[in-house]
């Protein structure tokens, strides 16, 4: 427990006590962005954190009392949050048309030549 | 040949000694920690049934196997940064092989050593303000009297939750001012949910803080100080954590930052 050159702390923030919310923002948005070899599409990622925003709540009525310093922030405000939302919308579509189109030829294929994509 | 996958917590200077004892990484054992060229990356072997491309996305979207990652991930940087300075990398960083972990390290070589001149003896403290929800009128034993009564209620209720909001706004304000006078940067985060934190009140002001090792006591107590002058407002300060807030430094990661439109 008493590790040389550790500052005695009683705010321990190794993991146990401190608060997952604390830990997700650094862990996850924090640090050092760089590319393994697993590459996960960003967006994966960014659509998890953005769902984790979503559920962060008192933005409005802290704007509403002038309190609005992370507006600078872009995955704040509300502009590029509508914008957020609309891509997700828009990939959400662009993903059933593309589910509805296999639906398609895989019945197309059942009289047809078997097509491989 | 199948590379095993490893998970690559943070970098660091190579060190006297090894991690302190007990911190279990991923694996359930203590990090290793992979030399290559004056940088060293503590890493775990991890399963490629959890960490390969396909269960690691599906993974993420699991809140209880992030939460249990994530305090993994946090405990090793914590460990290492008690011993020396180290630079956290994001969540679910993952190479195969330590071959992998050594062509990480080279390809990042130009923003790690940087980053460790930069943060090394320095440590961030997060500060954290909360509107205490001014304590509901005790349950209203007697129903209201009559309509005009349910309105007088339900508007001072109002009054007093925005009054402590304008407080904790003014408090935040100040205590930033000082904060920034004693500490070397500033980021502000965004507010948190009481739901995803479990605290109590309203989060009005999250801000880290880079404070040299050494002067992280009078910081704290500083913070603590101004913190404890209003009723309703709390202040709740977090750390040492490692320099997670300021290790991306301006160019984190140009791409994708912006949204894959590269519009703002």
């Amino acid at each position: 427990m008493t590790v040389p050159g550790r500052l005695s702390d009683p705010y321990a923030s190794d993991g146990g006590s401190a608060n997952l919310a604390d830990i997700l923002e650094r862990v996850l948005d924090k640090g050092i962005v760089i590319a393994g070899d697993i590459r996960i599409n960003l967006l994966d990622i960014e659509l998890l954190t953005i769902k984790l925003r979503l559920i962060v709540a008192s933005l409005d009525k802290a704007k509403e009392m002038g309190i609005d310093w992370w507006e600078d922030d872009p995955a704040l405000s509300g502009a590029a949050r509508r914008r957020e939302l609309s891509r997700e919308n828009e990939q959400l579509q662009a993903r059933i048309a593309e589910l509805e189109s296999r639906h398609d030829d895989s019945r197309d294929a059942h009289a047809e030549v078997v097509r491989d994509e | 040949m199948n590379e095993a996958l490893w998970y690559v917590y943070a970098v660091v200077r190579p060190f006297e000694g090894a991690p302190p004892d007990g911190v279990r990484g991923l694996d359930g054992g203590p990090p290793r920690l992979i030399v290559h060229r004056g940088l060293c990356a503590a890493a775990s072997p991890v399963p490629a049934g959890e960490f390969d491309a396909a269960p690691l996305r599906a993974h993420l979207e699991d809140l209880d196997w992030l939460a249990a990652t994530a305090r993994a991930h946090q405990a090793v940087v914590a460990a290492l940064s008690s011993v020396t300075c180290a630079i956290p990398l994001r969540l679910a960083t993952v190479c195969r092989g330590t071959g992998g972990v050594r062509r990480l390290l080279d390809s990042g070589r130009a923003r790690f050593v940087p980053a460790l001149e930069r943060l090394d003896g320095r440590v961030e403290w997060g500060v954290k303000v909360y509107a205490e929800a001014s304590a509901p009128e005790p349950a209203p034993r007697a129903k209201p009297a009559s309509g005009r009564e349910y309105l007088r209620r339900r508007l001072g209720q109002r009054q007093a939750r925005e009054d402590t909001w304008r407080q904790a706004g003014a408090l935040s304000r100040s205590l930033r001012r000082t904060l920034s006078g004693h500490a070397e940067a500033e980021r502000l985060h965004r507010p948190q949910s009481a739901r995803i934190s479990g605290q109590a009140g309203e989060n009005v002001l999250n801000a880290a803080y880079l404070v040299p090792r050494e002067r992280s006591a009078e910081f704290v107590a500083l913070a603590e100080r101004h913190g404890s002058r209003v009723a309703g407002v709390r202040v709740e300060v977090t750390g040492p954590w490692a320099p997670y807030s300021f290790a991306g430094g301006v160019d984190a990661d140009g791409g994708g930052a912006d949204g894959p439109d590269g519009s703002r």
